[in-house]
């Protein structure tokens, strides 16, 4: 506090006071960054978080448990799919339920394709913040591919609602899955390729990459750091593999764990998680059971429809489920999936009736994130953009 | 089109009518001011700098709009600015919420005139489903919006189809910052003609 | 909802469960052997070890947590409250800890009493309690005894309450008139007499 008072009160000090935020090219998201600089060092730095706070956890005390769904969605919004996942997968764990292999396939697989569109956006913007305009362009057009395979199945680009407690809304449409194999195979390693091409040996973005927004192992577990940004820093966590779900445990890839800890690792770990994601992908394509896409259980899953135009049971069990709702039995749960930047975990409380008693969501990037004013003190004012990129901070989940 | 008079199409050659009726004063002078406005009105359609304002998911569209597969720079929305001193078209992308609406209010105002404001998106629009503590329900509480984007988000085709809609209002000159700027121009005419004629009254009493 | 309708999590789940079979977690044994009464409960439930201890001892049992050879939580994974309207005690702090080393997760359950909405901040053990903390000030009105900084972060500076009570409504808004310096409004959001900062 006092160094902003001097430098208000004697106007010739080499101090400055400029704020970044939260309206500004660089942060990818809304927040704000108010920095004392000495020249072009920031010699102390406060964060403000908070310009996205849409009440999620009230809304979800408000709404019954697949009203919570679409606020999912919007949570981490580049990798919308993940956090359906966590949350229903979080429901289930309460149900006690166990979705069909199918919708554990099926949500595998979108789950990827998310963390790819993530991975993307992140790279393409924290290179445009370098300059390397080019990259943005050739980050985003693979995506707009993946968009159209999640439009073919839930009808919405970005923020799906695909998910359902018990499975999925609907079965993937006929065609899909060759649509998705050629996708990956020509889509997105094209771009991968071109990725990597451009920056994996640029000197200039090594020069701008390496050693900058260095963050040590012992740091970055005392901040609770989980996600491709620590295992940059060394830290062998991956929830997919540590504690699998949905039947990562039957697929074969690798978790890339990185040492430098800086922006460049940080790069070379999400273009390999890319490359996972999409081995994962291609294994559960092959993989892909038959069998229905939500469970069967008339207390959670709605009955089809068919059966309820012809069938009284199946019309008396869909207007009950609708009328009442679900009703777990009352306790605490906590489920955990990984998200685009780490470990998205859900904890909710349940006191047995249709809506949820308190929904509370650890971000990842909220715990990524508080590191920053830590991490900037000492750096140049062009790094802070660099490092600001490279964490990937998604301001519907830091906010939620 | 816009401007105080119908234009009539002249074929090429030929003089355009007479407009000035009997005293068939300014007529030609009315007739290019007219095709001025017409052109600049033209001119500003085309060439919107927009200022994404973006928040949330609505901003990840907006950055598909900007992309190569929808391409905004197509209708002449290339030049993406981040600051308001440099751009006249304001996207709002998102949600904003109680704690970014001084800073969106500034925003807005640093802007020069005239500036357009689109709300993109049902959380820009009304608030979209966040009837919450911390969500402003519409950024017309506290800046005016000319064209509303429905969706959550919306398809860039849909966004696009709302930047059109305003270039065709801003050609027409139908807009409110043209309005109102027309409306000011006409006040000023009136209170600049009132005063001439006060200095001509006093000069007409002192002459001896 | 009743004091009889509420039942804390763990005591429904302790009815359900029979984990009388099973060894008892290890960090149960080894946090009760290290702290005696101060554990009120463990409970086993969904897969979930929950384990509910006295708020004076939480800091102690914090750090046992984080230091046994055999516990090693070297991650504070999160920091929720609860707000259970119509129960005395009425808030409920709950943190998540895991182990990278063991692959191990407890939940400490932490009761706090409305008048006194105060527990000590887990700050110096690991920085991640920072905005962990502060977010629970801001949503739910537990103050953090020792915490540097505890000012309101989701929410802006002139919000009156806490959201996510269960007696303020969900869309009582604020409004917000200005943008606070951050250095020099530093304290805007803070709790009002500042009995936090330690």
């Amino acid at each position: 506090m006092t160094s902003t008072l001097e430098i208000l009160n004697q106007p010739q000090s080499p101090r400055m006071v400029v704020n970044i935020g939260p309206q500004h090219p660089a942060t990818h998201g809304t927040f704000r960054i108010e920095c004392v600089l000495e020249g072009e060092r920031i010699v102390e730095s406060r964060t403000e978080i908070g310009y996205l706070h849409r009440c999620f956890e009230k809304m979800s005390e408000t709404h019954d448990y697949w009203g919570v769904i679409p606020y999912t969605d919007r949570l981490n919004y580049c990798s919308s799919m993940i956090n359906g996942v966590g949350y229903c997968l979080t429901v289930e764990k309460l149900l006690g339920c166990t979705i069909p292999p199918r919708a554990q396939a099926i949500r595998v697989i979108l789950s990827e394709l998310s963390r790819i569109m993530d991975h993307l956006v992140c790279i393409g913007t924290n290179l445009v913040d370098l300059g390397a305009i080019t990259n943005f362009w050739y980050a985003f057009r693979p995506r707009e591919v993946i968009y159209d395979l999640l439009e073919a199945c839930c009808g919405s680009r970005l923020t799906v609602s695909y998910v359902r407690i018990g499975g999925l809304q609907d079965d993937l449409p006929p065609g899909w899955v060759e649509r998705c194999r050629k996708v990956i195979r020509k889509d997105v390693a094209r771009a991968l390729l071109d990725l990597e091409k451009l920056n994996t040996r640029n000197p200039i973005f090594k020069l701008r990459g390496q050693g900058v927004g260095v963050m040590a192992r012992e740091r970055a577990i005392a901040w609770g750091w989980t996600g491709p940004c620590a295992r940059a820093s060394g830290v062998d966590y991956d929830v997919r593999r540590d504690h699998p779900y949905h039947g990562y445990e039957q697929y074969e890839w690798q978790i890339p764990v990185e040492h430098g800890g800086d922006v460049f690792a940080r790069y070379l770990v999400r273009m390999e998680e890319m490359r996972q994601s999409v081995r994962i992908i291609e294994q559960a394509l092959d993989q892909l059971p038959d069998g229905p896409v939500i469970v069967d259980d008339r207390r959670i899953a709605l009955p089809p429809k068919q059966e309820v135009y012809t069938n009284i049971e199946a019309l008396m069990a869909h207007f009950k489920l609708i009328m009442h709702g679900i009703l777990p039995p009352p306790g605490e749960v906590y489920g955990l999936v990984e998200g685009g930047n780490g470990e998205l975990g859900f904890y909710i409380v349940s006191d047995g009736t249709r809506k949820p008693y308190r929904v509370k969501v650890r971000p990842p990037c909220f715990a990524v994130f508080q590191a920053f004013d830590e991490m900037l003190r000492g750096m140049l004012l062009a790094d802070v953009v660099a490092t600001l990129g490279s964490l990937n901070i998604i301001a519907g989940e830091l906010d939620r | 089109m816009a401007g105080n008079q119908p234009i009539a199409i002249t074929p090429l050659g030929q003089a355009p009518p007479s407009k000035g009726g009997a005293t068939g004063n300014g007529m030609p002078m009315q007739w290019l001011t007219t095709r001025v406005d017409d052109f600049v009105n033209w001119a500003r359609g085309n060439s919107l700098w927009p200022l994404t304002y973006g928040t949330a998911c609505c901003g990840i569209e907006v950055m598909s709009v900007i992309s190569s597969h929808y391409d905004l720079a197509r209708f002449g929305a290339e030049v993406i600015r981040f600051s308001p001193r440099q751009a006249d078209l304001l996207i709002v992308a998102g949600t904003v919420v109680d704690k970014l609406g001084p800073v969106l209010k500034t925003v807005y105002q640093q802007m020069p005139d005239p500036k357009w404001v689109v709300a993109m998106g049902a959380c820009a629009a009304s608030g979209g489903f966040y009837r919450a503590y911390h969500v402003m329900q519409g950024i017309d509480e506290i800046i005016p919006v000319d064209v509303y984007v429905p969706g959550c988000p919306p398809t860039p085709e849909g966004l696009i189809y709302g930047i059109l809609e305003l270039k065709k209002r801003i050609e027409r000159g139908e807009t409110r910052p043209q309005i109102a700027t027309r409306e000011w121009a006409a006040r000023n005419a009136a209170r600049e003609a009132t005063r001439e004629a006060t200095r001509e009254a006093v000069r007409e009493s002192v002459r001896v | 909802m009743s004091d009889s309708e509420v039942k804390s999590g763990l005591e429904a789940a302790g009815e359900a469960d029979e984990a009388a079979a099973l060894p008892e977690p290890v960090t149960a044994r080894l946090l009760k052997a290290e702290l005696g009464t101060a554990v009120i409960g463990t409970s086993m439930a969904f897969g979930d070890l929950a384990i509910q201890i006295r708020r004076e001892a939480l800091v102690s049992a914090a750090r046992q947590c984080r230091d046994h050879p055999e516990l090693q939580y070297d991650y504070l994974m999160d920091v929720g409250a609860v707000d259970h309207l119509g129960r005395t005690p009425r808030f409920e702090m709950v943190y998540n800890l895991y182990s990278l080393r063991f692959r191990h997760r407890v939940r400490l359950h932490v009761q706090i009493p409305e008048e006194d909405p105060t527990v000590d901040s887990l700050i110096d053990l690991w920085s991640a309690a920072d905005w962990f903390e502060r977010e629970a000030w801001d949503l739910m009105g537990i103050r953090f005894r020792g915490h540097p900084r505890l000012v309101r972060i989701l929410t802006h500076a002139e919000f009156v309450g806490h959201a996510l009570r269960k007696d303020y409504h969900p869309a009582e808004r604020h409004r917000l008139s200005r943008t606070y310096d951050l250095f020099t409004e530093d304290q805007a959001g803070a709790p009002p007499d500042g009995a936090s900062s330690g």
